[in-house]
């Protein structure tokens, strides 16, 4: 019988959980919590705003999801409980935009390079992209499905270049991980994950083009719960200091 | 209640609450694969199951947990004897290490994996310079992330079975005259046999479903090291039906196996 009753908790407490996410923001000030999807690019940047967010609004809890865009995309689509949606490139905001899952339309607020990123010492030699074709040299990129892949891809295609791919990571960040780790000669990330590794990587240019640049975008989530946190939210990414606090990581001007 | 316990003797109801909490359990379990079925694109099913990419996924899948599960049967079962049958100041803290594989993330053990094995690695390191061995990005890599996680459940379950065998069998083996090995083949093999079965299908099981150490110490890579869970995690970001489609392939494969050995091997009957 005890352990019926500790069942009985249990499922009370996970029930009472599940129901108290968001309580709808009072007259006024903005309280409750907000629940930001960003791609995994982001981890820093926003990391950064939704303090300063929490410090203007201090009755509101920022919870932040990163992973890949493509993925987030594919939550929000299905219903997961986002308040505001930021992507790494429109490709994938568009898989949330057509299916009705935004409100209004999502605005560009900052832009990404992307670079060749090799351990640091560059033990492959790595000098540019025609090393991807190189099969003696371990090589990785993201995914083809998230932007830091296809944009990647993109890229080789290009310069002409048939990579010698040995594995394609589920999203930027884990790739970085094994490139620090020395554990890949070569991958195609953003500038911002290369200074975000501290000098564990080093950062090579890309021929400058189309293909070269990711466009982040942000919108607020059609079924969200804070509207109207979530429109702060996105008016701080807008706002000078946002985009300040986006530059200090690496990131363009939109 | 009518429900009635089968054991011998005279039937007794079963209690409500055990029966009530069971039903609870099994709708727990169920209820997540119900909605996984409703929402089969079965119309477009043969095509999202006739790309290459799901048939050399599931290949690679059963060909690395089936070399996974035999690692551990080889690696395992003198393990579990150890535990089992030999007295050493630290065993309880072995047989702690041994089971941590299943307590850790599988993501905490594929990096590991890749801090000891990979290019720059502990071991890894060695193995790179001297032989040309990357284990890493490689099917080997594979096998050796699902046999990491897989090996505890077989240590475990075979330990176990060891413990409970009745002592007196090997004595007798013993006193007419059978050394230590004899015995072991002879009679503690024989004795423990289905545990041995049910603990490489656990193992198996686990190893075919492994995706955290796998992902983080093998990589991705289609026809290499891209498993069947690898598909799924990858299709879940692009194609829902096909994450779906490629998911029923593997609760099919899955149960189908674990149904057709439990009959056979799972139960213990007492002899």
């Amino acid at each position: 019988m005890r352990v019926a009753a500790a069942l009985a908790v249990v499922v009370v407490v996970a029930v009472s959980c599940a129901g108290d996410r968001s309580a709808p923001s009072s007259a006024g000030g903005l309280d409750g919590e907000l629940v930001v999807f960003a791609a995994a690019s982001l981890t820093d940047a926003f990391g950064d705003i939704a303090e300063a967010f929490e410090r203007h609004h201090p009755e509101v809890s920022v919870e932040l999801d990163f992973g890949p865009s493509s993925r987030l995309a594919t939550q929000i689509v299905e219903g997961a409980p986002a308040d505001v949606f930021a992507a790494a490139d429109d490709t994938t905001m568009a898989i949330a935009v057509d299916a009705g899952a935004l409100r209004g339309a999502p605005e560009v607020f900052a832009r990404n390079r992307l670079e060749i990123a090799v351990p640091a010492g560059n033990p492959g030699g790595v000098s540019g992209l025609a090393d991807f074709a190189n099969d003696d040299l371990l090589i990785g990129l993201c995914a083809a499905p998230v932007p830091c892949g296809r944009l990647g891809r993109a890229a080789l295609a290009d310069a002409g270049v048939t990579p010698a791919i040995d594995t394609q990571e589920v999203d930027v960040r884990s790739l970085l991980t094994k490139i620090e780790a020395g554990e890949l000669d070569a991958g195609i990330v953003y500038r911002t994950d290369v200074l975000a590794a501290d000098g564990a990587v080093e950062g090579i240019d890309l021929p400058d083009g189309g293909n070269s640049v990711a466009t982040y975008t942000v919108a607020p989530v059609a079924d969200g719960d804070a509207p109207d946190a979530a429109a702060a939210f996105i008016d701080l990414v807008l706002s000078a200091e946002g985009r300040r606090r986006l530059e200090d990581h690496g990131f363009l001007a939109p | 209640m009518t429900l009635r316990p089968s054991a011998r003797g005279r039937p007794r109801a079963a209690p409500v609450v055990l029966v009530g909490l069971a039903v609870a359990g099994i709708g727990f379990l169920v209820l997540p694969f119900a909605g996984l079925l409703q929402r089969t694109p079965w119309t477009g099913l043969p095509g999202l199951l006739g790309q290459p990419t799901v048939a050399r996924a599931l290949r690679l899948s059963l060909v690395t947990a089936t070399i996974a599960a035999g690692a551990s049967l080889l690696l395992g079962v003198p393990l579990a004897w150890v535990l089992a049958r030999l007295d050493f100041p630290g065993r309880s803290v072995l047989r702690a290490l041994v089971a941590l594989p299943m307590v850790l993330p599988p993501v905490v053990g594929g990096a590991a994996l890749l801090f000891a094995l990979g290019r720059r690695g502990l071991v890894g390191q060695w193995l790179y310079e001297r032989f040309g061995v990357l284990l890493p990005y490689s099917t080997a890599g594979v096998v050796v992330a699902e046999t990491f996680v897989a090996l505890p459940f077989l240590v475990l379950t075979v330990e176990a079975a060891l413990r409970s065998t009745d002592p007196r069998y090997e004595e007798a083996a013993a006193t007419l005259g059978a050394d230590r090995w004899t015995t072991f083949r002879r009679v503690t093999l024989p004795l423990v046999a289905p545990s041995v079965v049910a603990g490489a299908v656990l193992a198996w099981a686990r190893a075919l479903g492994e995706f955290g150490a796998t992902v983080t110490f093998a990589g991705n890579l289609e026809g290499r090291t891209q498993t069947l869970p690898l598909a799924v995690a990858l299709a879940l970001e692009r194609d829902r039906g096909a994450a779906i489609a490629l998911s029923l392939v593997l609760v099919v494969v899955s149960l189908g196996v674990l149904v057709a050995l439990r009959d056979r091997w799972f139960t213990l009957r007492p002899r």
